[in-house]
């Protein structure tokens, strides 16, 4: 099996894994006053120092939760109540189904947000709160968070920044930038999924999303996944080889265009490890089985539970048109090798030829 | 060989899935989602997916092969449901279940399994497909009480020769049901599926309404000269044949036609029957000319002998003896078992 949907889910990294079974095999509960509670709080507290150096944050301002979902879903609830929310057209589903009301800040062609018209919308609607994703999950385009915080700061709009796929990936500093909050998730580093964060700056105040025994400084409720935590800061530790695999990417993206494919998002600064490829003529889901039959397994638009996989929401914003619906996502893990590449390749040669062949259309 | 396997998640095609893995082959099991599930039963907040979407993924894990659902929502709403809708609008009485089969199994899904290089489709069909001198034939199921040829008949020659319909040849149902439990599948007691799946428990003219309420907007039953009878609630609720009672009548009379135009249904005399029937897009599974054969003129009718002639598109059935038959319905030709073509009732 040939895995290219780090985007999906990071393989496990060493360092991760190694972190999570220490604090499975240590145990106990950090809210515990004996020993056995103290030594798992201290691995508890190491991994938000941990968690808050790599976001340049106070480790008071870090709160575990159980992933980006979550993360986001609380940025909204306490970040969002009482203002207007702004979010870019083609968010996680996790923003837009938090916020149903939210106004769509469209985005270009090359999938980046338009700073023209958030400027306009942050003069439309005051005190907003704007969310934006650091790095599209299906195309790798990266926002410019430096430009739209700048604007968010002049009309006095906080910036929340869903920097799941970002992190890790590419150097930066979302809050130094302006953010005032980042979400992101353990296992999209390469750490066990279960535990994921909310990053705030200084004096913010964060009502909780789910009470309970007063966990994380009253704003987070539940016993911490501190295995899960643990990895999590683990994986941001790791080191990640982005020019190794931007390279590769690359490679891959000229080869496939060569074939007849389109590289959607490919005009913007794109994540390294991200490529998505329209092939006209031929339905997603039919690569995408096509693919996985050769051992390939690689992801679709946005697919629900039932593993129904929909058009696209993201290169319809994007202004694709049918396009939309033609599309896979390649998503480089941190472990790729040459050999993983080249069957990629190969198997999408095959795929091409096929959606190619003259005799479809008739047949 | 390579076979994408149809399913639905009830006990046939999962058994169909079963017999093609157990014959060896390498089976990708597909289920089409046809359509939301959740807005079908009206009940908010529900998943997309339905039980039978789990049920087909649990027997392919059962089973240990592959298993995707594609999402055919918007071909379903355009080419079954709102075909279906615009039909009882203009009088006639659609067959979706032959639209899902022409446009949906045997359209999109056969031509995905040619993209995916299978080397064949296989579907839980209670159809006979048998090797011929001049290619692939289609037969009536062994069952006779089973037999879904009827449904099958627009499915091209060239698709034929890519089909397979394992269950065909088996003796019945409980035989059916007793491979499944053989082979631990979930789903073998499973209750069979009832009527027209979109249609949420019988109630089609629900459905009708949505996408045309023309067609459920009342208008008069009147006789063959013209003379006023009654009032009805929408041309969608009657079909061409049937036998209605009208509230102050003692006789039983027959829809003879409807006009969609004027919203009136034409009633008379059951006795008043023709026997030409004009039909459209006719598919042949033999080689097209004059013929006798026996026409099925619905679903659950006997076998009426007829001649039948070749028209352009279309074709002509000489009943021998009269009958009426309602426009959109099929009229399938056979020829003992064999199905050796058919059309739409114009």
């Amino acid at each position: 099996m040939i895995y290219l949907d780090a985007n999906a889910s990071e393989p496990l990294r060493p360092e991760a894994r190694a972190a999570a079974l220490a604090a499975m095999d240590q145990g106990g509960n950090p809210s515990s006053v004996h020993r056995a509670g103290r030594a798992a709080r201290q691995l508890l507290e190491a991994a938000r120092e941990q968690v808050a150096a790599h976001c340049r944050a106070r480790p008071a301002n870090v709160i575990f939760c159980a992933g980006a979902t979550e993360a986001n879903a609380l940025a909204l609830h306490a970040l969002g109540a009482g203002r207007p929310v702004l979010i870019g057209a083609t968010e996680h589903e996790s923003i837009r189904a938090a916020a149903p009301e939210a106004i769509a800040i469209p985005v270009g062609a090359d999938g980046r947000v338009k700073l023209a018209a958030l400027a306009a919308l942050l003069a439309a609607h005051p005190g907003a709160l704007v969310c934006l994703m650091a790095a599209n999950n299906e195309t790798g385009v990266l926002h410019d968070i430096a430009g739209a915080a700048r604007l968010c700061a002049g009309a006095g709009a906080l910036l929340h920044v869903d920097a799941a796929q970002a992190i890790g990936r590419v150097e930066a500093d979302w809050l130094g930038l302006g953010a005032a909050s980042l979400a992101l998730s353990g296992h999209k580093l390469g750490a066990p999924p279960g535990a994921g964060a909310l990053v705030t700056r200084p004096g913010l105040e964060i009502r909780p999303l789910i009470k309970g025994g007063g966990q994380e400084m009253g704003r987070r409720g539940g016993t911490p996944a501190l295995p899960a935590i643990a990895g999590l800061a683990a994986a941001l530790g790791a080191p990640y080889p982005a020019a190794r695999l931007a390279a590769w990417r690359d490679e891959a993206e000229a080869f496939c265009a060569g074939l007849g494919a389109i590289a959607a998002g490919a005009g913007a600064p794109r994540l390294p490890n991200t490529l998505c490829l329209v092939l006209p003529g031929m339905r997603a889901e039919t690569q995408l089985i096509a693919l996985d039959m050769a051992g390939i397994c690689v992801s679709a638009g946005s697919a629900c539970s039932s593993g129904k996989v929909a058009a696209s929401p993201v290169l319809l914003a994007m202004g694709l048109g049918g396009m939309a619906g033609e599309a896979i996502r390649v998503s480089l893990p941190w472990n790729a090798r040459p050999e993983m590449l080249a069957a990629f390749k190969e198997a999408y040669a095959a795929l091409a030829r096929r959606a190619l062949r003259p005799a479809r259309q008739s047949a | 060989m390579r076979v994408v396997v149809a399913m639905s998640g009830g006990v046939d095609s999962s058994v169909v899935a079963g017999l093609m893995a157990r014959a060896g082959h390498e089976v990708i099991g597909v289920t089409l989602q046809l359509y939301d599930h959740g807005a079908a039963l009206a009940r908010k907040g529900a998943c997309c997916a339905g039980q039978d979407i789990h049920d087909a993924r649990r027997v392919a894990d059962r089973l240990g092969i592959a298993h995707y659902v594609v999402d055919s929502e918007a071909r379903f709403r355009g080419s079954v449901i709102s075909a279906f809708s615009d039909a009882y609008a203009a009088g006639q009485t659609p067959v979706p279940c032959i639209a899902c089969n022409q446009h949906l199994k045997f359209g999109d899904l056969l031509e995905m399994a040619r993209d995916l290089g299978a080397q064949a489709l296989a579907t839980g069909h209670y159809v006979r497909r048998v090797e011929g001198a001049e290619g692939a034939e289609l037969h009536r199921a062994a069952d006779e009480s089973r037999d879904q040829s009827w449904f099958l008949f627009a499915t091209t020659r060239a698709q034929l020769e890519f089909c397979r319909f394992p269950l065909g040849g088996l003796a019945s149902k409980a035989e059916v049901r007793a491979l499944a439990a053989e082979m631990g599948l979930p789903v073998a007691e499973k209750p069979d599926s009832q009527d027209i799946c979109f249609v949420p428990s019988g109630g089609y003219d629900r459905v009708v309404e949505k996408f045309r309420p023309d067609a459920l907007a009342p208008g008069e039953v009147v006789s063959e000269a013209g003379e006023v009878l009654g009032t009805h609630q929408g041309i969608a609720r009657y079909t061409v044949g049937q036998a209605r009672r009208l509230p102050d009548r003692a006789a039983r009379l027959v829809v003879k036609a409807i006009e969609p135009g004027a919203r009136r249904i034409i009633v008379g005399p059951r006795q008043a029957q023709s026997r030409l029937v004009r039909l459209r897009d006719v598919n042949w599974l033999a080689a097209p000319g004059e013929r006798r054969a026996g026409v099925r003129l619905r679903a659950r009718d006997g076998l009426r002998p007829a001649r039948i002639r070749p028209e352009g598109q279309g074709a002509v059935v000489e009943l021998d003896e009269p009958a009426l038959a309602a426009p959109g319905q099929a009229a399938v030709f056979y020829e003992g078992s064999r199905i050796l073509g058919g059309g739409f009732i114009l």
